[in-house]
Formats: structure tokens, C-alpha cells, sequence
């Protein structure tokens, strides 16, 4: 069976999924943040292949602007890692649910 | 089987199985260098869907750039598989089920999706050229505002990690 855009839908959202499941299992902040971008790249994919399947440039244009979103919050969210990691010495993210009291 | 879809399955089979080693590898420094390996496998779906420019910068921004920051990041931190905290089995059974869910959920919607076949000549929407002269006419003001949007991330990622004695008068800026 030829690949279609049935293939790339499905390879996206196992991508995805993997992602969700990442950013649900783990504990350790960096390894959530990774998850995000992985998750992040799963729609890039997607919108590469319909991009490709359809011969319309917007959704590369798309992608280039996730990449430069996705820049930006590495960098602040990075920051805030660090932050936490010298205010607790640590990247367990259920320290963090003194946040609410 | 052609040579693309030959391609296609090495690379799907390749990024799925570095992606379930992002979140199943004990030691963080894996989970770069598998999340890395992704990259490369994702670029390498460009470059077969003829988006070569977005499979350079892939490889320049995420691959390149952001990963090294992660990677620095945890080098910093010292963080290895000893320090690593971990969940209870139930939370983490918990993530794979809902995680499982959703795929489940989304594959139903999709599976009845019609198949649309794939133009598998090359074609020139993916080069530099084109990509710059739809990104400067058609796109030119969210072009402009990302700039605007990368200034305020590097000024907030400096004073977020800016260290807290900060001195009354002129500190250096030991931060840079």
C-alpha cells in the first residue's frame, strides 16, 4: 500500500501520544519540557505533509513560525527551570504543589 | 514499495522508537540524545517531503540549538539516573491510559478519514526561494512580531534567571 496522508496522520498522532504520555509518566521538569517539543514536532509533521500533499507553502510557513514560538519558550521556560532548580534544588515538578496553599 | 515508502517506514519506525526512548530512558542525558535522534528522523520526513529548508532548520534550531540548551541545562544541574525522581506505578499507569485514550479516540476519528495519495515527484515549494517570497509578502507582519516576541523572551529569560541579591547600584551583568 503506497504511503498516503493516512500514514503521516497516524505517525503524528502516535508522535503525539507518546508525548502526552511522556508529560503525564515523568516527574522530572526537563523531561516534561522535552515532551512539549516532542509533541510540538508531531504537529510540525503533519502540517509538512499536507503542506506537501495539497502544493501550498502556508503551512511551511506555519512550521517556521512553531519552531521560532518554540525557541522562545525554550529559552524563558529553561530559565524558570533553573530558577526553580536554585530556589529547591530539585526538578520534581510535585514540589511545586506547595503552589497552592 | 518504492524507494519513498521504503524511506518512509525506516523513518516512522525510527522516530517512534526514539520518541518511546525519550520517556522510558532512566538517565535524562539519554532522553536529549534519543529526543535528538527524533529530530533527525523528522528531518529526515522533510527531506522526503521535499521541505528541505524546513528539514536544515530543524536541524539547526531544535537538534542544534535547543537541545544543546537542554542539555546544558541538566549538565548544570548535575542531574543523572540516581537524582532522578520517579512517579509511583499507579500515576504512571495512569499516564499511559490516558495517554492510550486519547490515541484511541483520535484514531477513530481519523481511521474514517479519505486516504488522499501523496505526489511523490519533487517539487519546488519547499526551497528557500519560494518559502522567502511567500514569507516576506504574504506572512511579513507575524514575521515582524516573532521579533518582537524573541526580544521579550530574551529579556524575560534574563531577568527570570537573574540571581536575587541584585545590587542597589549599577550591577554587573555577570549573567552574560
Amino acid at each position: 500500500m503506497p504511503v498516503n496522508s493516512t500514514h503521516y496522520l497516524f505517525l503524528s498522532l502516535l508522535l503525539f501520544s507518546i508525548g502526552i504520555m511522556g508529560a503525564l509518566m515523568r516527574r522530572n521538569a526537563i523531561i516534561i519540557f522535552m515532551c512539549i517539543e516532542l509533541m510540538l514536532n508531531a504537529v510540525n509533521l503533519l502540517l509538512v505533509a499536507f503542506s506537501k500533499i495539497y502544493g501550498d507553502a502556508d503551512a511551511q510557513l506555519f512550521v517556521f513560525f512553531i519552531m521560532v514560538v518554540a525557541a522562545a519558550e525554550v529559552a524563558v521556560g529553561l530559565a524558570i527551570i533553573v530558577m526553580m532548580y536554585r530556589k529547591v534544588h530539585s526538578v520534581d515538578i510535585n514540589i511545586l504543589n506547595r503552589l497552592k496553599h | 514499495m518504492d524507494i519513498y515508502d521504503i524511506l518512509f517506514w525506516v523513518l516512522s519506525a525510527m522516530a517512534v522508537s526514539c520518541a518511546l526512548g525519550v520517556i522510558l530512558s532512566r538517565n535524562p542525558v539519554n532522553s536529549v540524545m534519543f529526543l535528538i535522534l527524533t529530530f533527525f528522523a523528522i528531518s529526515g520526513h522533510y527531506i522526503l517531503m521535499n521541505a528541505q529548508f524546513l528539514a536544515i532548520v530543524n536541524i539547526i534550531v531544535y537538534a542544534g540549538a535547543i537541545m544543546v540548551l537542554f542539555l546544558f541545562v541538566i549538565m548544570l544541574m548535575n542531574l543523572n539516573a540516581d537524582v532522578e525522581p520517579q512517579k509511583g506505578q499507579l500515576v504512571q499507569l495512569a499516564g499511559v491510559i490516558s495517554g492510550g485514550v486519547l490515541f484511541l479516540v483520535v484514531l477513530a476519528g481519523i481511521k474514517s478519514a479519505r486516504p488522499i495519495a501523496i505526489d511523490k515527484t519533487a517539487s519546488d515549494i519547499g526551497l528557500i526561494s519560494n518559502l522567502g517570497k511567500v514569507l516576506f509578502t504574504k506572512y511579513v507582519l507575524p514575521f515582524e512580531i516573532s521579533s518582537v516576541l524573541f526580544l521579550s523572551a530574551m529579556i524575560g529569560a534574563i531577568v527570570i534567571g537573574k540571581k536575587e541579591e541584585a545590587r542597589p547600584i549599577a550591577p554587573r551583568d555577570e549573567e552574560l
